[in-house]
Parts: structure tokens; C-alpha cells; sequence
């Protein structure tokens, strides 16, 4: 299968549609627009929660107030994490490089539902808006952080009802994005694409898109309770009245722990897709990597106590939990293992897609240690709500699945917009990037051993030299995101024309013009043999 | 393309499931009317459970359908199951 | 673009669509189960206060609307759109009956002061304000999808009428058939949970 010369072909920037202009985009069923609509959402999002970060480090290079009040730092944290949580990293990669690339990568047409997909393209705005409205009415921003704990979310002075009923939204586009996938994976292989003939992105959104169908609607209910508990005094998780607030915790994490994979999952799948490609080499292990997907996305539903170490659960839970915890590092490991392993005796392209997916496992590696650390009982007791947390949390979401999310924007960058990117100032920006990165969140580490609690805008003297470090990290890390957004945005405009498969790459996405023509495929694929195979 | 094992259901064979979920029903009531203590919950339970047994097979014709449905089917009840459990082992025991 | 049409697709959707329900239902009966091992006692008299009878009918209500249309899916399916009509209209009909009875036994609670936040219900004890407040809210919520679900029959019915749903395209109904049948199944979990375990 060479590259298609069917140039006559419009491709799905050029092609006119029933509607123009911006409607060509918002009433687009097209999955290629889709997920551009999705990337440009997520994207101004990003920036936004960077942003709020960037101010919140900058509250925290002192002891005291510096340019917010308690207050405002509250607000600031929760909007933070539930833009970040909520509106960026859950739907980052499904919803963005899913939807652009699942149809390419198993030669479909598109996803199963388009209608279906473009209105949950329209609930995550409605979302959105929702938590925008949370911040500009009622008499107080939410100020409980992104996990609602009760009862202080049905006590608080704080504007909750949107804030919540957005994230219920989230949830629900996050839900439809998943059965459509599920569906599309099912239903939609090209004709040969057997189960274990397809590429490992493919199969990480697939074992993604399981958690988002069973264990969204688990958050939904919970925060269907809250908004209960606010209006109607019911008494779920209200003390006086009865209800056990740490049975809140239970559901809320029911969900929230295994949306952490829903974040990592097809972060793991873009690298496994960059590494085979820039190794010139079959993945190793290729049906472990399909297990330990599902492997991860099972027992990943079954762990959600360790973030409740500390909160008076019964001794036999913890243990069991604890238990869990560790089961749940092999199959991440297994990736990390058969990753390192495709490398050996490859013949290794250097681009910055490859550079991205290097400093993926670097940074996912940190993270996944100190998960290891707070998942033991006896050390989360000393860490539980330290920095300690807060810096591995960034170390898996922002690390694992920021970096991934800019690893695979550039590596389709070509595929989607049809030019090339300007690779010196990508490895310019990624460099910056990681340097920042590392300066940012590694004094937190410290911080937290040290014993300094997360979710204050003050702390005390000793913890100073750390957080100078710690904010000017995140003026590094600021600037090295700027220039990575700045030059695609660039390249964009001045990038030379892509060939339809500048990497070699072996997937199907790579066998069609850049840009995609607007069926995908001129003929349908018809598959022979398994990915990644180079000779 | 399934269309030879997609055969039409008659009438009557919804019929004889309506009649057996009524009775099955008025069995259930009438046992909760006995004193049977913890074991209550369970018969009511289990009638629960054979009841929507049928509702499943037939009514949402699981029986005639590919068998990946009814293995999902089984496979999301019992997580909910599981998740229940394991929330349970933190109560149990405190 | 030519539709290519996959029936199977759109019921595979659904199924996977009528788990998010069942998990969504799912979260509430882990609630129901944590509290009532902690509050037996007084889960097991409050239950007594709800009228089995008024249960019981609700449930046979509801079992022969879900037997109405699973004919009439085969009733369709036979080429037979007045018969397919009735049943729907049959259930529908079913459907608001049951409404009216939980109208009507809400009201009845509520007459004798029993609704979350009121002062009687507070004096009462924990536990039957955990009990009333997980009844309503889940038998509330289950209201919620059958209304969901009688709207829906309702759209099916006028696209039979249309002749957009007939013998060999007939998912759609079956797919509203699913979604009704698991509002059906919700009750004969609820049933027993709220009204027989005594």
C-alpha cells in the first residue's frame, strides 16, 4: 500500500460542505474536524489553567500574602484542577487525537456515531460554560477544590450548583465519547484488521474507553448527590444527620482514581505508537503491551482507596487497597520494560517526536516511583497532603500525559494540517520545556518530605529556598510552553508541505495524503499483517 | 448478516414470561409476610435476581443475541458487585 | 455520503449505553448498601411504613409494560404497524400509571411530614432520614427515566406512524425497548430493597 496520488480528492481542510466558515466547523460530523474543534477547546483551556498555576506559584515564592489572599487561592486551586482534570487531561488525548486518528489508524470512514460525537463535542462546551459561570455569579468562586469533598461542598458560601452540574456535563461528553469508540473499535476494522492486528493506540482507547463508559457514571451520581445534599438537605454524606462523608470520598474516587488512567492510557498508547516509528522497529512485546492496557484499565478500577489512606478507613480495607496499589505498577511497567526493550539494536531516527516520548518515560518514571512511595500505608501517613502529592500527581498527569499529548501533536502535526513543523525551535521549546519541568516540580518532592501541606497560600519559613526554585521552575516551564505552541502555530502557516509519510511510519494513518482526504480512505485498506513491521 | 439466527419472538413467549415475572412477584411478597430474619434479604434478592434473569434473556433478547452481550452484561453486574464489596470491607470491619 | 446502515452498531451502542445506567444506579445501591449495614434497625420499620401493596402493583404495571413492547417489537416485525401501535400506546399508557400511583404515594409522605429536610422526619433518627432520603432519591430518579422513557416510546411511535420504523428497520424500536426493559429491571431491584425487606 503506497502513498494515494488521488490528489483530485478535496482533503477535509478544503472541502466545502453545507455549511461555511466557522459553521463548516461547529456542525461538522466530520471526526478529523471534530477532533480539531476538540484541540483548539483544550488547547485555549491549557492555557488558561497554566496560566492560573503560573499565578498560584507566583503567590507561593513568599511566605505570606503576596498577590492573592487565602480566598483567592482556593478559587484559584479549584479552577485550576477542574479545568486542568475535567475540561484537559481526561479528554486531551481520547477526544483530540482519538477522534482524529482512531478512524485513520483501523481504516474506517469515521467513528461509529458522527451525530453522536459532535454533540459531545457540545456538552464538553456546555461544561465548560458552566464552570465559567460558577466563577462570575453567586456571591463566592468554588472553593473546594476539584474533588468536592463533602460536606464541606454542601456548607460552603461558594457558587457549587454550576460548577458541579458542569462537571456532570464533562462527564457526559466524556461517556459518549467512549461508547462511540467502543463502538467504532467493534464494529469498524478494516476488513483483515484482526483484534491483534491493531495498533497499540487503537487498543489503549479502547481499554480507555471502558472507564470512561463504567466509571464516569459512578461521578455523576456522586455529584448528582451533592447537588441533592445543596438543595434538598437529603443527609447522604451530611455527619448530623447521619450520612458518612467518608462514603463520599469512596464514590467520588471510584471514579476519579481510575479516570487517572483514563489520562495515562492513551498517553501510553501515542508513545507506543512514536517509538516503533522512530526505531525503525516491530514494539516488543506488542501482545503484552495489549494486555498490560487492559490489565491497567481492570485492576485500575479497584484501587480508589489509596487516596483515603488517612481518612479513617478500617485496617482490612487498607491493606487490601495497599495491595492493589502495587498490582497495578506491573502492567505499567511491563510498557516501561518493552518500550526501553524496542529501542535495543534499533536503528534510532532522532526527532523531536522520539525526544518527547525519551522525556515521557524519564518524567513517568519519577512519577511512578512516587506513586509507589505514598501507595505504602505507613509512608502516606507522613505524606498524605504534603507537596509530596501534588508533585507526583504532576509528574504522572502533567509528565505522563502532557507530555505524550505534545509528543503526538507533533508527531501528527504533519498528518493533520499537512506541513511540517520547524523541528529546531520544537527541540528548542521541548528542551526549555523539560528544564522548567523538572525545576518546578522536583523541590515539591522535598517540600513534602519536609512536611509542607498542599492547598494553603502560605507556608512557613523554612520551606522558602524550595519555592523560590519551585516558582522560577515554572517560569521556565511557561516559557518553554509558549514557544512549543508558538511554533506550531507558526508552522502552521510557514511550514514546508508534508509528504503523506515523513516519519516511515507503518500505521494506516500514514498510508493517505497529508491532510487526510475527507473519507479517510480512497479504497478501503485491506490488512494483512500486524503493525509496525519494518523490515 | 445475523439474519438467520434472528428469528422473531412470538407472542406467546412473552406471555409465559409476564405470567412467571407476576407470579414470581407475588411470590416474593407473600415470603417477605413470613419471618425468616437475614435470610429475608437474601430470598428477596435471589427472586429479584431470577427475575431480572428473564427480563434479560428474553424481553431484552439477550438469548438470541451475539454472545458478547450477554458476557458484558455479566461481566458490568458483577463489578458493580465487586465495588460494592470492596466499599463494604472499609464498613465491615471499622 | 451514502448512510451505510449497521443495526448492530446502533444496539451494541445502546447496550453500551444502558450499562453507563446501570452503573449510574449502581453508585446508588452501594450508598443504600453502606447504609443500611449501618442503620438496620431502623432501614428494617421504615420500610414497613411504605405500602406494599401500592409496591406491588407498580411492579406488575410496570413487568406488563415491559411485555407490551417487547411485542411490539414483534408485532412490527410481522408487518403488523396497527398492532405495534397498540402495544406502544399500551405501554406509554402503563407508563403514566405508574406515575400517577408514585404521585400519589410521594404525596401521601409528604402529607405525614416525611420528606428530606423536614423537622418530623429529623426527629425521627438517622436512619429514617437516610432511608426516606435514599428512597426518594432513587425511586425520584427512576421516575425520572421513565418519563425519559415514555418520551422516547413516544418519539418511536411517530416514526412508526411515518413509516420510518417497519419490518426490516425496526433497531430503533428495539432500542427503545432495551432502555425501557432496563427501567423495568431498576424496579425489580427497587421493589424488594425499599418495600420487602422487612
Amino acid at each position: 500500500m503506497s502513498a494515494h496520488e488521488g490528489m483530485q480528492e478535496p482533503n477535509y481542510l478544503e472541502f466545502k460542505g453545507k455549511y461555511k466558515g466557522i459553521y463548516s466547523w461547529i456542525f461538522s460530523t466530520d471526526h478529523k474536524r471534530i477532533g480539531l474543534l476538540y484541540l483548539f477547546s483544550i488547547l485555549s483551556l491549557f492555557v488558561i489553567g497554566a496560566t492560573i498555576g503560573l499565578l498560584m506559584k507566583f503567590e507561593l515564592i513568599a511566605p505570606g500574602k503576596t498577590i492573592m489572599d487565602a480566598k483567592a487561592y482556593n478559587a484559584f486551586f479549584t479552577l485550576h484542577g477542574i479545568i486542568m482534570i475535567f475540561a484537559v487531561v481526561i479528554p486531551g488525548l481520547p477526544a483530540v487525537f482519538g477522534n482524529f486518528m482512531l478512524p485513520l489508524q483501523i481504516g474506517a470512514k469515521d467513528v461509529a456515531f458522527p451525530k453522536l460525537n459532535l454533540l459531545s463535542w457540545y456538552l464538553y462546551v456546555a461544561g465548560v460554560l458552566m464552570v465559567v459561570i460558577s466563577q462570575f455569579t453567586g456571591d463566592q468562586a468554588p472553593d473546594t477544590g476539584w474533588t468536592f469533598y463533602a460536606p464541606y461542598s454542601f456548607r460552603t458560601a461558594g457558587n457549587m450548583l454550576p460548577a458541579v452540574f458542569g462537571a456532570f456535563l464533562l462527564g457526559f461528553s466524556s461517556i459518549l465519547t467512549g461508547l462511540n469508540f467502543l463502538v467504532t473499535i467493534h464494529r469498524m476494522r478494516a476488513p483483515g484488521m484482526t483484534w491483534l492486528r491493531m495498533p497499540l493506540f487503537p487498543w489503549t482507547l479502547y481499554a480507555t474507553a471502558w472507564i470512561q463508559l463504567l466509571a464516569t457514571p459512578i461521578v455523576g451520581i456522586t455529584l448528582l448527590m451533592i447537588v441533592a445534599e445543596r438543595l434538598f438537605n437529603i443527609g447522604f454524606f451530611d455527619p448530623t444527620l447521619g450520612g458518612d462523608p467518608v462514603l463520599y470520598q469512596h464514590l467520588f474516587w471510584t471514579y476519579s482514581h481510575p479516570a487517572v488512567y483514563i489520562m495515562i492510557l492513551p498517553a501510553m498508547g501515542a508513545i507506543s505508537e512514536i517509538i516503533p516509528t522512530f526505531a525503525r522497529k516491530i514494539i516488543f512485546g506488542y501482545k503484552f503491551m495489549v494486555a498490560s492496557s487492559l490489565l491497567i484499565a481492570f485492576v485500575g478500577y479497584f484501587v480508589w482507596g489509596h487516596h483515603m489512606f488517612t481518612a479513617n478507613m478500617s485496617g482490612k480495607a487498607l491493606y487490601i487497597f495497599s495491595l492493589l496499589t502495587f498490582l497495578v505498577a506491573i502492567p505499567s511497567a511491563i510498557k516501561v520494560f518493552n518500550w526501553i526493550s524496542t529501542l535495543y539494536k534499533a536503528s534510532i531516527y532522532l526527532q523531536t517526536p522520539f525526544f518527547w516520548a525519551m522525556a515521557f518515560i524519564f518524567v513517568f518514571m519519577i512519577g511512578g516511583f512516587s506513586g509507589l512511595i505514598i501507595g505504602s500505608l505507613a509512608a502516606d501517613v507522613h505524606l498524605h497532603d504534603t507537596h509530596f502529592v501534588v508533585a507526583h500527581f504532576h509528574f504522572i498527569v502533567f509528565g505522563g500525559t502532557g507530555f505524550a499529548f505534545f509528543g503526538a501533536a507533533h508527531y501528527w502535526f504533519p498528518k493533520i494540517t499537512g506541513k511540517m513543523y520547524d523541528a529546531l525551535w520544537a527541540n528548542i521549546g521541548l528542551t526549555v520545556f523539560f528544564i522548567g519541568f523538572i525545576t518546578l516540580y522536583m523541590p515539591m518532592f522535598f517540600l513534602g518530605v519536609a512536611g509542607m501541606p498542599r492547598r494553603y497560600f502560605d507556608y512557613d519559613e523554612v520551606f522558602h529556598t524550595g519555592n523560590i526554585i519551585s516558582t522560577m521552575g515554572s517560569w521556565i516551564l511557561y516559557s518553554g510552553l509558549s514557544i512549543i505552541i508558538t511554533n506550531l502555530f507558526v508552522s502552521l502557516k510557514r511550514g514546508v508541505k508534508a509528504p503523506a509519510d515523513p516519519w516511515g511510519g507503518s500505521t494506516l494513518e500514514w498510508t493517505i495524503p497529508s491532510p487526510p482526504p475527507v473519507e479517510n480512505f480512497i479504497e478501503t485498506p485491506i490488512i494483512t499483517k500486524g503493525p509496525y513491521s519494518y523490515k | 448478516m445475523e439474519h438467520e439466527k434472528d428469528h422473531i419472538i412470538p407472542y406467546r413467549t412473552f406471555l409465559y414470561v409476564l405470567a412467571g415475572l407476576i407470579v414470581l412477584t407475588l411470590i416474593s411478597v407473600t415470603v417477605t409476610k413470613i419471618h425468616l430474619g437475614t435470610l429475608t434479604v437474601f430470598i428477596a434478592l435471589l427472586i429479584a435476581a431470577v427475575k431480572s434473569t428473564f427480563v434479560l434473556r428474553i424481553f431484552m433478547h439477550l438469548k438470541f443475541e451475539n454472545r458478547m452481550f450477554t458476557i458484558m452484561v455479566i461481566a458490568v453486574i458483577l463489578l458493580i458487585g465487586v465495588v460494592i464489596f470492596i466499599t463494604l470491607l472499609d464498613y465491615l470491619y471499622r | 455520503m451514502e448512510e451505510h446502515r449497521d443495526d448492530l452498531a446502533s444496539k451494541t451502542g445502546m447496550w453500551l449505553f444502558l450499562f453507563t445506567e446501570m452503573l449510574l444506579f449502581g453508585g446508588l445501591f452501594v450508598v443504600y448498601s453502606v447504609y443500611r449495614y449501618i442503620n438496620a434497625d431502623a432501614f428494617h420499620l421504615a420500610a414497613q411504613e411504605l405500602s406494599v401493596p401500592v409496591g406491588t402493583i407498580n411492579t406488575i404495571i410496570l413487568l406488563i409494560s415491559s411485555a407490551t413492547i417487547a411485542m411490539s417489537v414483534t408485532a412490527i416485525r410481522k408487518n403488523n404497524k396497527k398492532l405495534s401501535l397498540l402495544l406502544l400506546g399500551f405501554t406509554i399508557l402503563l407508563g403514566l400509571v405508574f406515575l400517577g400511583n408514585k404521585y400519589f404515594e410521594w404525596g401521601h409522605h409528604i402529607k405525614e411530614n416525611i420528606y428530606p429536610g423536614s423537622p418530623v422526619l429529623a426527629s425521627r433518627g438517622q436512619g429514617d432520614v437516610l432511608f426516606y432520603g435514599l428512597y426518594y432519591f432513587m425511586t425520584g430518579l427512576h421516575a425520572l427515566h421513565i418519563i425519559i422513557g415514555l418520551v422516547f416510546i413516544g418519539f418511536i411511535a411517530r416514526l412508526i406512524i411515518k413509516d420510518r420504523i417497519v419490518s426490516d428497520n425496526y433497531v430503533l424500536l428495539e432500542n427503545s425497548g432495551l432502555y425501557w426493559h432496563l427501567v423495568d429491571l431498576i424496579w425489580i431491584f427497587l421493589f424488594p430493597l425499599f418495600y420487602l425487606i422487612t
